[in-house]
């Protein structure tokens, strides 16, 4: 069992946890130890775990999931812990290791309570990484669950403004979500295996029994997308997210927005779609309608907005929204633009809440109104903003543009009218966010100075330029490389591509 | 009569030689300082008794002519009861050895050993006689417990409510069974009474007999809308007792049910009880949550959380197959130790400060992290959050209640989950008050006593790892195979 990588990425954080739980509670050297071991092996695991998929590939090996295993666990209902990958799961695997990273300087100074924070961040993670591991249903779902119920405390005790309403609503929507995923995921497993047959909660297995009756297959659709909608902020279940992301602390926006919220893509895709393709090709319009709403409309919310951080939030709602919008086109190219905006997306969102963090923790404002001129003040922290705006916005050269063409080049592909009108209102959002993003950087970045007092402030100290580099990197990355990327996750769409043009 | 069949009962008279030994310890030693070992010895031999009873294997014989089966199924409800009895013990000690207490604590150990063994009749009964026997013998001791408190006045207005729901519930339960022995041709056992409904049309006699039974066993698991007298008594009873009120007479009416409805009514569930307990259940989950949301006093609040499990608990009852059964054994298990861990922590603050009021929690983590930590497992437990135990009893019961293919199960469970994010909202309120609230502590520091910490952390233990580690579940469902 432990001879699998993938099982360690669970291990590692419960290990952090150990080792944070024996700290002592002000012992900052300690903690800072822990969580810096911690995350930099996560990141190296995530690192070695890409080349060495790729290996295993260009090596030939063409099956749906590599470093498999699996492992009994609750015999009588065929509860397995199993685990697998497939390139989708490695970059997933591989951003969520780049944010924790990135979120450990980011909270460099945390208070109160430190010990705790961290306790409860290493345990987001835990849940976060077992989810992109597992390949059954239930200990997928379990670890959905636990990565979601940390926010409430994350948020509650560290976040700022309205935090208590905020977190309660956060972790009830969610949890409300989780409900509806529930009983998918229940109805999915008795039905999972034709008359007779050994019912079993592994996708793979499932998806090869293709045994779910289609009737049934619609309810349960609408109850998986729906459930995993809910997190990936689909309308009209997107209001946790504003509020929740604007409330939270730097660390927790950044893994809310860059991970988390990947969580709900992830699982429309590989739960939703995958196990239940014959609803996917009948139902997938009720769901483009939705997701096309909050494309648009999180755009439009996020122009009227002064709060940096609901600025942001909004604008991951139309972000998010544009990840399960490509989905459902359910063709390779368009499901290829989605993961590259699940990546491109969590590493720049990570990045711009990384920086309002910073500048909120300087001039203890994140009023747009009462800011200006940063570029004169502390010019580091003005040009991350920048290039954050632009990735945001699709400029050529950063992740944001190969998403969006991927994307889009893919949608257009349905030539139907109703596609095509829901595909066009959809680019729109590609103007907007040009909009309120040259808006933000124009009056944040490039004006005058508002207040004369801002003068005063410091520039990036160096855990923060740590931090933000290490996103910036990334993002530029894939935005002059998309090629690598592509090669990992090609053949991952093969398998859903294929349910999905038999279930016609 | 052939006396080696009391062999068979051996459960028993390991509960019954208990309560004799601490009788007689009780009866014969002089008042004072010389009966200070009555705590420890009754609590070490109880805890022997729970492991005895853990290890023996059942016969699987039935004795009496089949009034009485011991069953591993039933064994093992009994194991799992006496685990729970075993940690209110340890709870209760501080209270028992208290100054207002510890020239009675023989009477408490006395009362809550013959409680305990009516429910171990109640759970091996399988003729009605027998049954009545076992469940007044559990519930009226009780009422003695619940007014142990003899300077309270809520004490004794708590004992009055119980006393007075627990006989009109047994009258009902009693005419419901008069009903059933119409039909049954003159007996009483399961078995017979089974045999002989199965052969008659559904009339309205029935219908109501079936009612009836509901009614009256539905009092002492507090199902909506029986559940009038919990919050009162719960809040009047002192808190060990209120511990030993929600988890262990809870499960073993919770087994009892199944039994009775499995065993005695199953031919008769589509047609006539599996609508009246699916609105019971709605109404209970719901209703519990309801009321637990705008609860202040911590003994309310848990007594509507606890009427809101009790709904889940019988969600077991909606399979009928050993699936059901161990699911719902397991969800009794879980309870018992995340119901007790509360429990333990409101005890230590109430016995050390007085404080009872959620508002008292405010700041707790800044003056108690350990209970603070505590007390957040458990509610996080109760709420059914991974990785702890309530989120695999909960799963577990939902996936026994979907096997069957009918979309009114499913809408139950859907139901039941959209609850959980209800009784999510204000188990989180606890937790709020705890990390969240802002303010100095109210509850000034303390240390808790010897035994408070051994029940503590063996219901943290049991929330932690006994989902993780899926040993009791499949040992309830081994157990559940094997019910008569």
């Amino acid at each position: 069992m432990f001879s699998n990588i993938l099982i360690w990425f669970v291990i590692v954080p419960v290990i952090m946890m150990a080792g944070l739980a024996l700290c002592g509670n002000d012992n900052m050297k300690a903690i800072r130890g822990v969580m810096v071991t911690g995350s930099t092996a996560l990141l190296a695991m995530a690192i070695y775990l890409v080349v060495a998929f790729l290996e295993m590939r260009s090596a030939g090996n063409t099956d749906e999931m590599l470093f498999t295993g699996s492992w009994i666990w609750y015999a009588p209902l065929n509860i397995h812990l199993a685990v697998g990958v497939d390139g989708i799961s490695v970059l997933m695997l591989l951003l969520s290791a780049v944010i924790v990273f990135a979120g450990t300087f980011a909270s460099w100074k945390i208070s109160p309570l430190p010990k705790n924070f961290f306790l409860w961040f290493a345990l987001l993670s835990t849940g976060v990484f077992g989810f992109f591991i597992s390949i059954d249903m239930f200990t997928m779902f379990m670890f959905y669950e636990v990565a979601l119920i940390p926010m409430y405390l994350l948020i509650g005790v560290w976040g700022t403004g309205r935090k208590e309403y905020s977190a309660m609503k956060l972790t009830l929507m969610l949890m409300g979500g989780s409900a509806f995923l529930m009983l998918g995921l229940l109805g999915i497993y008795w039905h999972s295996a034709p008359e007779g047959g050994t019912l079993t909660w592994n996708i793979l297995e499932i998806s090869h029994n293709a045994a779910v009756d289609p009737s049934w297959q619609r309810l349960l659709f609408c109850f998986t997308f729906v459930g995993f909608g809910v997190l990936g902020a689909m309308f009209p279940f997107h209001t946790w997210s504003p509020d929740g992301h604007a409330c939270a602390p730097t660390a927790v926006s950044m893994l809310h927005a860059g991970v988390l919220m990947k969580l709900g893509g992830y699982g429309c895709f590989r739960i939703a779609i995958f196990l239940l393709p014959q609803a996917a090709n009948e139902l997938a319009w009720i769901f483009i309608i939705l997701t096309g709403i909050s494309v648009v409309y999180g755009a439009f919310s996020a122009c009227v907005q002064t709060d940096l951080k609901y600025i942001n939030a909004y604008s991951s709602v139309s972000h998010c929204g544009m990840v399960l919008f490509a989905i459902l086109m359910l063709n390779t190219t368009a499901m290829t633009g989605a993961i590259l905006q699940m990546l491109s997306h969590g590493l720049m969102t990570a990045l711009f809440f990384a920086l309002i963090g910073m500048i909120y923790g300087r001039t203890h404002t994140r009023d747009i109104r009462q800011m200006g001129g940063l570029m004169q003040i502390m010019p580091y922290l003005g040009v991350c903003y920048m290039i954050a705006g632009f990735a945001s916005l699709g400029l050529p050269g950063l992740s944001g543009f190969v998403a969006e063409m991927t994307i889009f080049f893919g949608a257009f592909q349905d030539a139907d009218l109703f596609h095509r009108i829901f595909v066009i209102a959809a680019t729109t959002s590609i103007v907007i966010t040009a909009v309120y993003i040259l808006r933000v950087v124009g009056k944040l970045v490039l004006g005058p100075v508002v207040d004369e007092h801002h003068r005063q402030l410091t520039d990036a100290s160096w855990w923060e330029r740590f931090s933000t580099v290490t996103l910036i990197v990334c993002l530029a990355g894939i935005g002059f490389f998309p090629n690598w990327i592509n090669e990992t996750i090609q053949q991952s769409f093969e398998p859903i591509v294929n349910v999905l043009n038999q279930a016609i | 009569m052939d006396y080696s069949q009391f062999g068979a009962m051996l459960p028993e008279l390991i509960i019954l030689g208990l309560f004799v030994i601490v009788l007689c310890a009780d009866v014969f030693t002089k008042d004072g300082s010389a009966k200070r070992f009555l705590t420890p010895m009754t609590t070490v031999l109880f805890l022997l008794a729970t492991v005895a009873i853990w290890l023996i294997p059942s016969s699987g014989e039935e004795v009496f002519g089949g009034m009485y089966v011991d069953s591993q199924a039933c064994k093992a409800m009994k194991a799992i009861l006496n685990v729970g009895a075993f940690i209110v013990l340890l709870q209760a000690a501080e209270w028992v050895e208290s100054d207002d207490m510890k020239f009675r604590r023989g009477e408490f150990y006395e009362l809550l050993l013959a409680t305990l063994f009516g429910m171990y009749l109640m759970i091996s009964a399988r003729h009605f006689l027998l049954f009545i026997i076992g469940l007044e013998c559990a519930s009226l001791p009780l009422a003695a417990m619940v007014a142990f408190n003899k300077k309270h006045y809520e004490s004794h207005e708590a004992a009055i409510k119980y006393i007075l729901t627990a006989v009109f519930s047994s009258a009902i339960l009693l005419m419901g069974l008069s009903f059933v022995y119409a039909f049954s041709g003159g007996s009483l056992y399961f078995n017979d009474i089974a045999a002989s409904i199965a052969g008659t049309e559904i009339n309205g006699l029935l219908i109501a007999a079936v009612a009836f039974v509901i009614a009256g066993i539905g009092f002492k698991l507090s199902l909506v809308p029986f559940h009038l007298w919990t919050a009162d008594v719960y809040q009047g009873a002192p808190t060990a007792i209120t511990a030993y009120l929600s988890v262990i007479s809870k499960g073993a009416a919770a087994f009892a049910f199944f039994v009775i409805f499995a065993q005695v009514f199953g031919s008769l569930y589509s047609e006539v009880w599996e609508w009246m307990m699916y609105a019971v259940i709605i109404a209970t989950i719901t209703v519990g949550n309801l009321f637990a949301m705008r609860q202040k006093n911590m003994k309310r609040f848990m007594a509507f959380s606890s009427v809101s499990q009790a709904g889940y608990i019988m969600l077991g009852v909606m399979t009928e197959q050993a699936l059901g059964l161990g699911s719902m054994m397991f969800y009794i298990f879980v309870y018992i130790v995340s119901n007790l861990a509360a429990f333990a922590v409101i005890s230590s603050i109430e016995n050390k400060t007085g404080k009872v009021s959620m508002d008292d929690y405010d700041g707790l983590h800044k003056s108690n992290p350990r209970l603070s930590f505590v007390m957040t497992l458990a509610m996080f437990s109760l709420a059914g959050i991974p990785p702890f135990a309530g989120f695999f009893s909960k799963i577990l019961i939902f996936t026994s209640v979907t096997a069957s293919d009918s979309m009114a199960l499913y809408m139950l469970v859907l139901v039941a989950l959209i609850n959980t994010i209800i009784s999510l909202y204000y188990y989180l309120l606890v937790v709020k008050a705890i990390w969240i609230n802002p303010g100095e502590a109210k509850v000034e520091r303390f240390e808790s006593n010897r035994c408070d910490r051994v029940a503590l952390v063996l219901c943290t233990l049991g929330i932690v790892f006994f989902g993780l580690v899926p040993y009791i579940y499949e040992y309830c469902l081994d157990a559940a195979r094997l019910l008569n």
